[in-house]
Order: structure tokens, then sequence, then C-alpha cells
């Protein structure tokens, strides 16, 4: 019996020391222990995913536990708004749209990571691409957040489809048209059953309203970035209301007959799942459904997606009279082949911030999981993921095919993915996305609704119009026709 | 004798006690309610007053908190003759033959029945006023759905939401009775289906709303067999107005007919049987037994159970809200889920405007409910 005690005395001994080791061990490197970090973001899984997946590594480096809360999208803006505004505090950071900074910085929700960013070496900064530095990240000069993903919208299409066809991938959005009535109800993936000429997300109060703006900004921007798609930056006169606003209107009608029965209830997800089944000859999408395409577990269209720039229009809106006109070299000065294209960078990219009222702790916490996040390393593996909703942001992104390859996709189709992203990314009439206070209500209520309403046959495209152009002024007058129009300009003034 | 003896008794001992005793025990009471009206007054009366005021403000973000502009009835305003008309009543257009027709016949009911009362010797100057104002509401909400229900117009939230409620509780209702007959009945499993018919209450909304968007996707759901079968896999129950509007009614029939039928069984199976044996010797066939015996004495359990129901129907939003967004369009986009879309892009105070709204439409149906049928009913029973 007494040699039983002793064994256990020993035993006992053994397992206390093991943990004093262990506990040594952890405390020696665990710069942030004891911290915990919660950061809020989106349902997922895009997004969440990679948050939630790399958390329990950051906290085996650091010590910090990351917990990740996620809402749905349409509720995000909202959450955080009112969890700051109310001084609850529950979120100490956010992976979240920065077109809200516009709300979320002046009132001083936000911490300024303008001096972390710079001496943060491990972080890279200047290796994100400009565009994600200075629209994505910064406001009035100052950095908010850390770039996590970059997003434009972009065109998808079966190559091996169109290439038995002798069709060429769409160059204008009459094109886009005549390729998906092409392949509209004919078999597209062997299993017998007619497919769909193009799958969108069309769903209310969804991510939808991001399509309508890639098919108008063709119609509505070619002088150059600086020009902006949605307001007149004379006057803050939305540019809802016009002959190339109706145009697009008319796409998008089409478009929503040339899809699945469903579409109108389709979000992005239904739309990316029924392209990468085979069952759409073109998508229009930001840049998930490249790697999805080639993850084997879901995918039946491995190496056989095409991605290009969002087809353009060879007619143009001249803003003084309301009319289309053809593009020439004066109205449309960097049209390619005579076409104006307009790549819309829809969103912005998932950023993260750090809640100003966090304690000092926990923002340092907070500020070393979204480098951790952004780093190379890190996030050269996650943009090739489909499931992470991370697409490329950082040169080396484009540079290094390595982790492409190593993600299934074979080099021709990267080159080709990136490419498209390369030349959204590089157009010097890329459209930058709404970012002035109250944004959430110009395009998530107002334009959402109408367009939701549009599609259901509830109005006319003459009464959307009007409906979208007159809640648009109608707030713009509520918070201030020249406060406003200098929040517009001033998102339209970034360094490219 | 004794009881005399105590309440001699009582005013002795209550003169020997101090007046601070005395102040303490009369307001007793008082103390004891006490806590409980704290808990009303701060959880239910000040919100309400609360988001009252709220509905006449606009709300805006600034540096350290936030910023109220009172803006009087603008938000209201808003709704009835502004921006948010047709997303909150409708489109109206001029009336057609056959909306005329209808109204006249409606309008010329309710004349009849003000008349009848004018008529009657109970009628009193508060009564009628009563049944005016309610003749005149009811009479403008009727208009509104006869004339963007069965014209070229289209209903807003205000009127789906009527359509949502009138539609689901007489369903419901109907069915819950059928179902309640029947397993009444000596047959066997009937404890089974007793079982099987309250299921569909346990789900949380948001579940059956996923499942009836899967029943209802005619192209990949488990039900795709049977739309194949009869050719119907083009056709989308949820592009279409009137289709949407209908898989959220049938979801919300099948989730709430079980609540129905678990009051009108326990009602119908606590009746005494020998009226209904009565009434079997006095030769009453299996119609007269339901509706001369049966149904009368369901009466008040029914009432009850309508009026939880209408209560409850108006705050519809998980359904539309996860089945179709409220789409296609605004088409099946309830009351509720109208003030929580404004409200998502924090335009709180237009949000609280609407939720006024739908607390005065509920209100008044509540109250006339209760005016015109249920305390007859009562009475009768």
């Amino acid at each position: 019996m007494n040699r039983y005690l002793a064994r256990a005395v020993v035993l006992v001994m053994a397992a206390g020391l093991v943990a004093a080791c262990n506990s040594t061990t952890s405390s020696s490197g665990a710069k942030f222990s004891g911290t915990t970090v919660r950061v809020v973001t989106f349902t997922g899984p895009q997004i969440a995913e990679p948050l939630q997946r790399r958390a329990p590594d950051f906290e085996k480096l650091t010590g910090a536990k990351i917990e990740v809360i996620t809402v749905p999208f349409s509720d995000l803006y909202q959450k955080l708004l009112t969890d700051f505004a109310t001084k609850t505090n529950s979120y100490d950071a956010t992976v979240f749209d920065p077109q809200w900074m516009g709300d979320y910085v002046p009132p001083g929700y936000l911490e300024d990571l303008t001096d972390r960013v710079q001496n943060d070496s491990a972080l890279q900064w200047t290796d994100i691409a400009p565009f994600f530095r200075d629209f994505s990240a910064t406001f009035k000069g100052r950095v908010y957040t850390v770039p996590l993903d970059g997003d434009f919208q972009m065109v998808y299409y079966r190559k091996d489809l169109l290439q038995r066809d002798g069709l060429t991938p769409p160059e204008t959005w009459q094109d886009y048209i005549n390729i998906a009535k092409h392949f509209q109800g004919k078999d597209l993936n062997g299993d017998g059953k007619p497919d769909f000429g193009s799958c969108l997300a069309m769903k209310r109060s969804a991510q939808s309203y991001w399509m309508y703006f890639s098919i108008a900004a063709a119609y509505l921007q070619s002088q150059g970035t600086k020009q902006g798609t949605f307001f007149n930056t004379d006057n803050m006169q939305p540019l809802t209301n016009n002959a190339g606003a109706a145009a697009a209107l008319d796409i998008y009608k089409q478009l929503s007959k040339l899809g699945p029965p469903d579409q109108l209830n389709n979000d992005v997800g239904d739309s990316r799942g029924l392209f990468v089944t085979g069952r759409c000859a073109l998508s229009l999408d930001w840049g998930d459904i490249g790697p999805l395409a080639v993850d084997p577990t879901q995918s039946k269209v491995q190496d056989k997606v095409g991605a290009v720039i969002l087809p353009g229009s060879k007619q143009v809106l001249d803003r003084s009279t309301g009319q289309l006109v053809d593009c020439s070299s004066t109205t449309c000065p960097y049209a390619i082949n005579g076409i104006n294209h307009s790549p819309f960078a829809a969103f912005g990219g998932w950023s993260g911030a750090i809640n100003k009222a966090a304690s000092a702790k926990v923002k340092d916490a907070a500020y070393a999981f979204l480098s951790y996040m952004s780093q190379p390393a890190q996030s050269s593996v996650d943009v090739t993921i489909g499931k992470t909703g991370f697409n490329p942001y950082r040169t080396t992104h484009f540079t290094n095919l390595g982790p492409w390859e190593t993600s299934g996709m074979s080099e021709t189709a990267a080159k080709d993915y990136l490419g498209a992203i390369k030349a959204s990314l590089n157009s010097p009439n890329m459209v930058l996305d709404m970012r002035i206070p109250q944004t959430a209500f110009y395009q998530q209520t107002a334009l959402d609704t109408a367009l939701a309403q549009f599609l259901a046959g509830e109005l006319s495209a003459a009464q959307c119009m009007t409906q979208i152009t007159n809640q648009w002024n109608s707030k713009t007058d509520e918070i201030g026709r020249q406060a406003q129009l200098t929040a517009y300009k001033s998102s339209l003034s970034v360094t490219k | 004798m004794s009881g005399q003896a105590s309440t001699r008794a009582v005013p002795i001992a209550a003169s020997a006690r101090s007046p601070l005793v005395s102040r303490l025990d009369r307001s007793a009471g008082a103390v004891f309610i006490l806590p409980a009206v704290l808990v009303i007054l701060t959880f239910s009366i000040f919100p309400l007053l609360a988001s009252l005021y709220v509905s006449l403000t606009r709300l805006s973000f600034s540096e350290g908190g936030v910023h109220l502009t009172f803006v009087g009835l603008g938000n209201y305003a808003k709704l009835v003759v502004g921006i948010d008309r047709t997303h909150f009543i409708g489109v109206t257009v001029p009336l057609t033959p056959l909306t005329a027709a209808v109204l006249a016949a409606v309008y010329g009911g309710v004349v009849f029945l003000l008349v009848r009362y004018l008529r009657s010797p109970g009628r009193t100057a508060l009564g009628f006023v009563g049944r005016l104002v309610t003749a005149v509401i009811a009479g403008t909400l009727v208009w509104l759905v006869v004339d963007t229900v069965l014209t070229s117009g289209r209903p807003g939230t205000l009127v789906v939401t009527l359509i949502y409620v009138s539609v689901d509780v007489s369903v419901q209702y109907v069915l819950a009775l059928g179902l309640a007959l029947l397993v009444v009945q000596h047959i066997p499993g009937r404890r089974f289906f007793r079982v099987v018919f309250l299921l569909p209450m346990m789900i949380t909304p948001v579940g059956v709303a996923y499942l009836f968007r899967m029943l209802t996707d005619t192209s990949k759901g488990p039900l795709y067999p049977l739309w194949a079968h009869f050719g119907l896999t083009d056709v989308s129950w949820v592009t279409n107005p009137w289709g949407a509007r209908l898989a959220v009614m049938i979801g919300d029939v099948w989730q709430w007919t079980p609540f129905i039928f678990i009051v009108l069984l326990a009602s119908i199976e606590s009746l005494p049987v020998e009226l209904n044996e009565a009434a079997v010797v006095d030769g009453a066939n299996r119609w007269q037994l339901f509706w001369g015996v049966t149904f009368p004495q369901i009466l008040p359990a029914t009432s009850t159970v309508v009026l939880i129901r209408l209560i409850e129907a108006f705050k519809i939003v998980d359904l539309p809200n996860v089945l179709t967004n409220g789409g296609p369009g605004t088409a099946t986009e309830s009351l509720t889920l109208h003030a929580y879309t404004i409200w998502r892009a924090l335009d709180i105070g237009g949000s609280a405007a609407v939720a006024y709204m739908l607390l005065f439409v509920v209100t008044f149906v509540g109250i006339t409910y209760v005016n015109l049928f249920r305390r007859r009913v009562t009475a009768m029973a």
C-alpha cells in the first residue's frame, strides 16, 4: 500500500513539474497571455473561416485568445455602430466593410493605426497594393484598417464551352447577354438537365446591389477614377436617373431572365455554388470564384474557368444632357478597342479595425492579430483558398505563383485569374465604391430595395430610377448636401 | 358568533398601535405592489414612451455619442404621404367597376350595421361614436386592401401584413378545428397524431423558414422529383409576388395551426358528453351535433385563441425575412420586417414610426375584436 502511495506521490510531483515547465514556456513566449480579443465579422463561412482557423495558431504564438463573433452581413453595420455609440464596447476589433469608415471614424470609434503600421516591419505595409492602402485602409490621410482582402468584381466564363462553340469572352455587356442567351437552357455539365446562361446574385438584403453598379459603371464613368460613378461632383445629384442608368437597368433585367428560375432569391453563395458545379456559362462576382473553381471538394469545372475584366460599353453618359454618346477619344479617353471599361472595386475588401475604447493591452493584441492575418506568410495561402473569401491584395499575391499552384490552380489559370484582377487594379478608370456618411442607407436600403422591386416587376425602369434618385436626394438633404459633397469628393481623391 | 367577536377585537388592537405602525399598515399594500409597478414602468411603459419620442426624431452619430433631432411627425408623414408611401401603403389606382362593387357591398354592410345599432334599444351616444370610428378606420383599411390587391396597384407592407393576418388566422382556425374534431374521435393512432400535429409549433420559426426555402426550390430542393414530374422545374414560387406570399402563408399556417389545435382540442375534450347524448336521443345528425351543441360551447376558447393568434400574426417577421428577405421586391415584407429593414440602416426614428403604426393597427384590431365579438361570445357562454 505504501509502495502505491509512494508511486502516486511521484506521479503527482512529476505532473506538477511538467505543468510548471509548460507554464514557464508559455509565459516566456506569450506576450499577450491572458488577453482575450473579441473580433466581430459577418456570418461566414467566408471571412470568419480564416480568422477562426488561424486564431489557435496565433494564441500559441502570443498567448492572446481570439474570440470570433459573427453576425449576418446585413446586420453588421448597425451592430457595430450601436455598440460603439452606446459605449457597450462588446467588440474589441472588427473585420468589416471599409466603406463604413465614413460613419465610424468621424465620431472617433476606431483606433488610429498609422504609427503601428509604419513601425511594423513584419506587416510589409508597402507590399499591399496602393489602392488598398489608400482606399480600404486610409481615411482623411490616417490609417484606420489593416487590409485583409482585395475586392474587384469581374466576369467568369466557362473557357471550355466558349472555345467549343467558337465564342470569345465578353467585351461589352451586350456580348455578355448574347453569350448568356446562347447557353441558356442547354446542358452544361453533362447531367442531362438544362442549365443556365448566367448566374448572378439578385437576392434582396444580401450583397446583390453591387452587381448593378458593375454594369452601370461602364456607362456612367469614363473620365477616370476621380469622376465618380454615384454622384455628380458639382452638386451631389445622383447619377441614377439618366440614359446610362436606364441602359444598365435594361441589361440587369435581361440577366434576371437568363439564369436559374429562382435567381431573384439567390445570394452570392448560391450563384457561386451553381457556377462551380458547372451549371452556368457566365457569372459576375468578386475574386472568390477563381479559388473555388479549383477546390476539388466542390468544383466540377477545374481548369475550365476563365476570368476577364468587367465588360464595358461603346456608349457613355454625357452628364450635361443625360443622354448616351458614342465613345471617342474625348468621351472615353481610357477606352480599349473603343470600349469603355470601368472595373468596379466593389466593397473595397474586408479590412480589420480596432475599437478605440478597448484597453491598451487588448488593442496591442488585436493589432498583432490583424497584422498576423495580413502578413504574406498567412495571407498568401489564405487568398488561394476559396472558402476564406479573401482575394489577392498584395503585390506578392500577384507575383508569387507558388501558393496558387499549390492550391491546385494551373499556371495558365492562375495567370488568367490574376491578370483579370491586375487589369482592374491598374485601370485608370477604376470605379471606387461609395464611402460617405450613411452609405449603408444609400446602398443597402434605398438602392437594394428599388432594384429588388424593379426585378420583381413592382417598378418600371423609370419608376425605379426616380425612386432611387428621390431617396438618395432626400437622405443627402437630410444630412446636408454640402457636407455629403465634401465627403464624396474626399473619398474620390485617393492617390493611386 | 366568532366573527362578531373578531370584528370587535380589531379596533381595540388598532387603537393600541402607534401612528407609525398604523401608517405602515396602510401603505403595506402599495409597498408590496411597488416592485411590480416599477418593473412594468421600467421595462414596458418607459420603453414605449421612449420609442414614441424616438419616432418623432432623427438620430445621427456625433463624436462621443448620438444626437436626436426633433422632426415632429416627419417620420409618420414620410410613411403616409411622403417618400415611403408606396412602400408602406402601396400603390393605389382609380377605382375599377369590380373594386367599386366590392367596396359598395362592404360599405353597405357597415352602414346597415350602424343603422341597426341606432335602432336598437341598448344604443348609447358613446357606443355609436365608437362604432363610427371603427367603421371609418375599418373602411379605410378595406379600401386599401381592395384598391391595391384587386387592381393593377401594389400592396404595401401594411396591406401585406393585413393579408397575412386575415388569411393565416382564418385558415389556421379551420384546419385546427378539423384536426381537433378528428383527433377526439376514437380512431387508431390518435395519440400518435396528437404529437405529430404539435411538432411544427416546437420548431424555431427560422428553421421553418429554411425548411420552406428548400421545399419551394423547384430546381434542386427535396421536392425536385415532384416538380420535375409535373414539368414545373422552371417555375419559381419565390420570384412571383403572389407565389412568394403564398409560400410565406403556407409556412405560417403549417407552424401555427398546432397552437389553435391544442387549445381547441382541450376545449372539446372538456365538454360534457350529456349534451351530445341528449341531442342524439332527440335525433340530431352529426352536423347538427357540431353546429348546435359543440361549436357554441367552444366559442369562448375560440374567441380567446383567435385573439392571441391575431396579435401574434401581426408580428410575423422570421418567415419572410429568411424565406425571401422580403422579396421579390417588397412583395412579402411585413410591417415588422419593414421596421427592421429601416432600423438596419440606423434610421431609428423611421423604424420606430413603422413600429408605432403597427401598434396602432394591432390595438385597433384587438379592441374592435374584443368589443364586437369576444364580449358577445363570452356573454352568450
